[in-house]
């Protein structure tokens, strides 16, 4: 029984010097020694494979159905004048532009159908559908049993996974969280200084480095010369709280959020010790005012650190961005957009939060292959003259959809819970009712009979 | 593509529906998977608020209509069964189902049956004729506060009388198919689906 106890801690010692040497140390210098990026290739290699076997057998079993991730129906475009002037235009009665015919409810109901078999918004919150399997069970979606082979590399996918990864992983995790709380509670003891910041910036980037090698992330930086300098805001799109480790692998950010209980909690306090972040009592949430004036005179400071808030407000599935809330851009500042594109091939990063709870997610993004993903540093943006809060916002989500390929929708992230303003069928009646009545003076020639 | 889900629709139903609905294989698996997402409450069965869910729907000034048109008399569930028969009458057209002529009974998506469905969106107590008031009510639902009862009833009596060839002051369907004859309701009606 001792000697078992002996050997069990002889190897627990073993296993954690590696970790801290190999893992630990080259994440606290930035260094990388190669193995993520072996790994990645390796893995690259095998879903290729499987992908042109899955294929292969498809091909030979034309009963399975055949995977394409475009959509169900092709849809016109069309805007509601377009459309219903196009159903009138074969209408015997001669229209002058306006009046009703009983073929316009034809466009609404093509469009309503069109809606429910395939809709703009309610596809952004769920997981994006991918085209080929990545050998996870989780994304199975109708991949059928094809061969031993492709069996066989999914169960050692599993072992590896489950076995080795995610024990990894979760050590790796674990050391990253708590150098933080102990890192920057030390710091915080220091007095304010260039030297105390320093430090601060060492302790924050060494913990999201060493998170990043716990969950197998591989990030690639472009347009590093638009980094966020200090006294800016850094707006990026939302898929799931690992951003905030993605962003901050590559610069210190000062973050926004409500206070919480438990280990966040902790964290936080922990956090702000060394330098200062914004965290808001819940009460405080609620007044927009207090919020706006905190944050100003957060960027007013310009030793403090950009603040990094997602403007989305809830997590989408990195396919769309979603609308952006326009408080942050009312509160002055230069802006600082980043986009981030995950790769979905290697493990989806998006969190589901109807599905998931915090705990589960991690386990999820912990039993992954590895978080690959693109960050796009986009040039500085300021509002302009004459531009309001929700122009300049809509300016900045375009740049940011259109630099990391997603799709620019107006369309509100909170969507996903709450129900759509009335406001938007009362325009779509108006339009319509412009339609039929058109000028008044044609309504007041006919009069009635 | 589906979620796993589509596990839970067999073979044999498949088959049924293809028969029914004229759908192809892969366009019956993936609406499945398009109604389970839906399927908020994972029964089988899609309810007017999960309808409700979609915000383009919502949206629709004549939404609650098409969502009523899913479901059957007085139901408040629509299984798959329900909602594929629906679709189905916003299938194109094809030249090979024009050939075949009446031979199977008339397919849900003829000119016909699209416009008897269009029909239908007009004529709630299904007593095969539209009435000034459910011509009004239609028209209120689509331009909502925006026309005042006087126009909006005159508009409503102007539409029946050039429709109203027997003058009983409703339109039959005769009357509704004639109006429309030069309509593309083929085209307007119909939603190209992919593969």
């Amino acid at each position: 029984m001792e000697g078992a106890w002996d050997i069990a801690s002889v190897l627990f010692q073993v296993w954690l010097s590696m970790v801290v040497v190999l893992i630990m140390l080259p994440a606290m210098f930035g260094v990388s020694l190669g193995f993520t990026d072996l790994y990645i290739k390796v893995l690259v290699k095998t879903l290729e494979w499987a992908t042109r076997r899955i294929q292969r057998g498809q091909n030979e079993q034309p009963t399975l159905p055949s995977q394409s991730a475009n959509g169900i129906i092709e849809k016109d475009d069309g805007s509601m004048e377009e459309e219903i002037g196009e159903l009138r235009r074969s209408h015997p009665k001669s229209l002058a532009g306006a009046d009703f015919t009983l073929c316009d409810v034809f466009y609404f109901w093509k469009k309503g159908i069109e809606n429910i078999v395939e809709d703009q918004v309610t596809q952004r919150f769920t997981s994006e559908e991918l085209v080929s399997w990545n050998l996870l069970t989780r994304t199975n979606n109708n991949f059928c049993y094809i061969s031993v082979r492709v069996t066989i590399i999914w169960g050692l996918g599993v072992f590896i996974r489950y076995c080795i990864l995610l024990p990894l992983r979760i050590t790796l995790a674990a050391i990253g969280l708590s150098w933080l709380v102990i890192g920057t509670t030390l710091v915080g003891f220091l007095p304010n200084s260039n030297v105390k910041n320093s430090l601060s910036d060492l302790v924050h980037i060494t913990c999201y480095r060493i998170c990043a090698r716990g969950l197998s992330a591989t990030i690639r930086y472009h347009n590093k010369e638009n980094r966020p300098q200090k006294g800016g805001i850094c707006v990026a799109n939302h898929t799931s709280p690992i951003d905030i480790v993605i962003l901050a692998n590559d610069g210190c950010y000062a973050m926004v959020g409500q206070v919480h209980g438990g280990l966040m909690g902790v964290i936080q306090r922990s956090m702000v010790r060394s330098c200062p972040h914004v965290w808001f009592e819940r009460s405080e949430m609620k007044d927009r005012n207090t919020v706006a004036k905190r944050l100003k005179d957060h960027i007013a400071d310009k030793t403090k650190l950009p603040i990094l808030i997602f403007p989305e407000g809830t997590c989408i599935n990195n396919t769309s961005v979603m609308m952006f809330k326009k408080g942050s851009f009312e509160i002055g500042g230069t802006i600082y957009p980043v986009a981030i594109k995950y790769d979905p091939q290697f493990g989806d990063a998006f969190w589901n939060s109807a599905k998931y709870n915090m705990v589960s997610y991690l386990l999820r993004m912990m039993t992954s292959w590895a978080i690959v993903c693109n960050v796009w540093y986009l040039p500085p943006m300021n509002l302009k003259n004459g531009e309001d809060a929700v122009l300049f916002a809509n300016r900045v989500k375009s740049a940011i959809a259109n630099q990391g390929g997603l799709v620019d929708l107006s369309w509100d992230g909170g969507l996903k819970r709450a129900k759509v303003k009335d406001s938007y069928k009362e325009e779509q009646q108006k339009m319509y009712s412009s339609m039929i009545v058109g000028s008044d003076c044609h309504e007041n020639s006919v009069g009635p009979t | 593509m589906g979620s796993r889900a589509s596990s839970l629709l067999r073979e044999e139903d498949i088959e049924e529906i293809k028969k029914e609905t004229g759908f192809s294989h892969s366009q019956i698996t993936r609406l499945y998977s398009r109604f389970h997402s839906l399927d908020k409450g994972e029964n089988g069965a899609l309810s007017r608020e999960d309808f409700q869910r979609i915000p383009e729907l919502a949206i629709n000034p004549l939404g609650d209509r098409i969502i009523n048109a899913f479901f059957p008399e007085g139901e408040d569930q629509v299984n798959f069964r329900g909602f594929m028969k629906t679709l189905a009458h916003f299938r194109p057209v094809e030249d090979n189902e024009k050939n075949k002529g009446l031979s199977s009974g008339e397919p849900l998506n003829s000119r016909m049956n699209k416009l008897l469905f269009a029909f239908r969106l007009y004529d709630l107590d299904r007593d095969d004729k539209i009435s000034r008031d459910e011509l009004l009510q239609v028209l209120r639902m689509m331009v909502g506060v925006n026309i005042s009862d006087e126009q909006l009833g005159s508009i409503a009596d102007r539409t029946i009388q050039e429709a109203d060839t027997n003058g009983d002051m409703c339109i039959s369907f005769s009357e509704f198919t004639k109006v429309l004859e030069k309509v593309d309701v083929e085209q307007k009606m119909s939603i190209r689906f992919l593969h």
